[in-house]
């Protein structure tokens, strides 16, 4: 195969993988922190929905990311008051904000439909990026670094910040760390306002850099892969990376296909859209498969704390 | 003025049942404040979503249709969660549900025979499990979390509707529409009350959760399901194996969602369309919460979330409301019924400064 022809599929799937990184890499600091979101996919659509507005009405694409993450915070705050502070059963929780979110999305794109917005340029100046190996690493917009650049901050802040310590702590052992004067619930809102902070700036990266306009439930169960992911990375971030990497993989193959020609493009487009998510259900059964894929859970993932004095 | 929460001796029972009803009236009060702030008539919005299709006799048989489904699946589910098993994926169970009757009806096309409808509805409850059978045997062979794998199968089997309906199965003489053939008229479920478009899947769910009520709270199996909920070691200690529930959990209600599937398809809809995912399956959950997990209180659920569906389609038509609000109404119900529930095991009290409370 021609060279220029893989470096172009590498520039694809780098973009489609970052949104699902970016909101995959949130949400395993917010079950480090021993709480379980799954609203993933619903802040993702609200920040999809606020990104695109924003960018419509500015076209500034960092206003729009800012708004983005945002409003995926806002929406985190709403399972934070509920799971945390009056100790909500989680996975219900995580539920119904997906649903919020996929209701709330609509709802505020209802005016927006078939309106187009300008794609978010790369951020280097594009004489570095003329080359295809140039492309590849200066090619892309502000998210990608960013999200790279998210991959090894937070694998610092856990390992090597004593916040990061802490924040392990409060994940793994609540009833300690509140013993030795942790405030858990602090710690814990703060994660889920990060967590969400990323799930709402992965929305916005949906009409900024994939498809420049908005579509009702355009995250098309990303969310979901994104939660999937941190089982599969075992939360660990730079893990996190290579399989986020392979989803976006997985999901650019089927232009990849149809370009190739071949045996391969005589698959049903059906089958090229279901196969990310079959591929999630292989991957944690394969992750299973090798060793327990609880064990390196935080001990504390998705049990309200309720300090035991 | 401060409160506080203090733990109570026990639930509070009385508060087991208010929270949902004060969730659906919390629901109206501030989704009328907030759709008024967002520059809609949010007095207009709640009325229309939640009293026309009480006040209009003709929407009663819209609200039966929707509310069947629902209750169904919605039985199901709260078996399941009673166990402490998070089927999420009812969509694509009711999905592949719907498809294994449209496969019958398909190859008995043109047939007639009183067994056509019932071996249809067989294959949908047996296609239901048999999608709930794969999240079951990952999560009890290989402990893969069952809430994943059964959402990720929905959007699978969304994509499988989507083949189905293009190629093998789409109507010859559909002008190019991605559509099945109309059923034949043996492959459609009858009406029950003439004139009306309620169909026979509106008793059906009214008996399946009576059947269900009497079984959840009269069996073994009901008293196995609530116990492994409520209190795994016991349960354990008990001789209740987990494996075995959680199979039960899942087939039970994959087999529900399965026979809501078919009911639709051969009710309503009469033929498998790209619309057929409706998103039942996820307000289901939703319903299951509502009704406290009771078959009987599913049933109360499942009509006030047919409300919301019927009036969401009134305020579009009378009043320009986006059809999105209804999810919107849908939603805040769940938020505010969950954080109801911390007032089961607490009660909230005042707390009395120090200083007030010796001069008193």
């Amino acid at each position: 195969m021609e060279l220029t022809l893989v470096l172009a599929i590498l520039v694809t799937v780098v973009g489609a993988s970052t949104p699902i990184l970016l909101a995959a890499l949130g949400e395993l600091v917010v079950e480090r922190a021993g709480v379980l979101n799954l609203g993933v996919e619903g802040m993702m659509l609200i920040g999809a929905i606020a990104g695109f507005v924003v960018q419509f009405h500015t076209g500034n694409p960092y206003l729009a990311l800012l708004a983005g993450a945002a409003a995926g915070l806002c929406a985190s705050l709403i399972f934070g008051f509920l799971t945390l502070s009056l100790s909500a059963n989680q996975t219900a929780t995580g539920l119904a904000l997906t649903i919020f979110g996929t209701g709330f999305s609509a709802l505020a794109g209802a005016s927006y439909s078939a309106r187009p917005v300008t794609l978010m340029q790369p951020l280097f100046p594009l004489e570095l990026a003329t080359h295809p190996v140039g492309k590849v690493i200066f090619g892309y917009a502000f998210p990608i670094y960013f999200a790279f650049f998210m991959v090894v901050a937070i694998w610092y802040f856990l390992h090597r910040t004593r916040a990061g310590l802490i924040l392990r702590a409060v994940g793994e052992n609540d009833q300690s760390a509140h013993s030795i004067g942790y405030s858990v619930i602090g710690v814990r809102y703060l994660a889920v306002m990060f967590g969400g902070a990323m799930a709402g700036l992965a929305g916005a990266c949906f009409p900024l850099l994939l498809t420049p306009q908005w579509a009702e439930r355009m995250t098309a169960g990303r969310g979901w892969i994104a939660v999937a992911l941190v089982v599969f990375a075992s939360w660990k971030p730079f893990r996190l990376l290579a399989g986020a990497y392979l989803f976006g993989l997985v999901m650019t193959m089927e232009l990849y296909a149809k370009a190739g020609g071949g045996p391969l493009s005589a698959i049903p487009s059906e089958l090229w859209a279901a196969l990310p998510y079959l591929a999630t259900v292989i991957v944690l059964v394969l992750i299973s498969i090798r060793r327990d894929a609880t064990t390196n859970a935080p001990a504390c993932l998705g049990k309200p704390f309720l300090p035991s004095n | 003025m401060q409160f506080r929460l203090e733990k109570r001796r026990e639930p509070s029972r009385f508060m087991l049942y208010a929270t949902p009803i004060a969730a659906v009236v919390l629901t109206m009060v501030i989704g009328a404040i907030i759709f008024s702030l967002i520059g809609f008539n949010g007095i207009g919005a709640v009325r229309e979503i939640f009293l026309t299709p009480l006040t209009n006799p003709y929407k009663w048989q819209d609200l039966a249709v929707k509310a069947a489904p629902l209750i169904i699946i919605g039985v199901g589910l709260s078996v399941a969660y009673r166990a402490n098993v998070w089927n999420i994926g009812a969509e694509g169970q009711y999905i592949i549900g719907g498809l294994a009757g449209t496969w019958v009806a398909l190859l008995t096309w043109g047939m007639t025979g009183w067994w056509i409808l019932p071996l249809m509805i067989l294959a949908g409850i047996a296609g239901g499990m048999l999608y709930a059978a794969i999240p079951a045997l990952l999560k009890t062979r290989l402990n893969v979390n069952e809430i994943l794998t059964s959402l990720m199968l929905t959007y699978a089997s969304v994509q499988l509707i989507y083949y189905l309906i293009r190629a093998p199965w789409k109507d010859p003489m559909g002008m190019g529409f991605p559509q099945t053939r109309l059923f034949s008229e043996a492959a459609r479920l009858p009406t029950v009350i003439p004139g009306t478009i309620v169909h026979l899947g509106v008793p059906i769910a009214i008996v399946v959760a009576l059947i269900a009520w009497f079984v959840m709270t009269k069996t073994v199996f009901g008293y196995r399901m609530r116990v492994v909920g409520a209190a795994p070691q016991a349960a354990r200690y008990g001789g209740f194996s987990e494996t075995k529930t959680i199979w039960l959990a899942m087939l039970v209600s994959g087999a529900f969602a399965g026979l809501a599937g078919v009911l639709e398809v051969a009710g309503p809809f009469q033929r498998m369309v790209p619309g057929f995912p409706t998103n039942y399956g996820f307000t289901a959950i939703i319903v299951a919460f509502l009704g406290r997990l009771s078959p009987l209180g599913v049933l109360l659920g499942g009509v006030v979330l047919a409300i919301t569906f019927v009036g969401g389609e009134v305020a579009q038509t009378t009043i320009g409301l986006p059809n999105a609000a209804t999810g919107i109404f849908q939603a805040m119900m769940l938020f505010f019924l969950l954080a109801g529930d911390i007032l089961i095991k607490y009660r909230l009290r005042r707390v009395v400064p120090q200083a007030e409370a010796r001069a008193a």
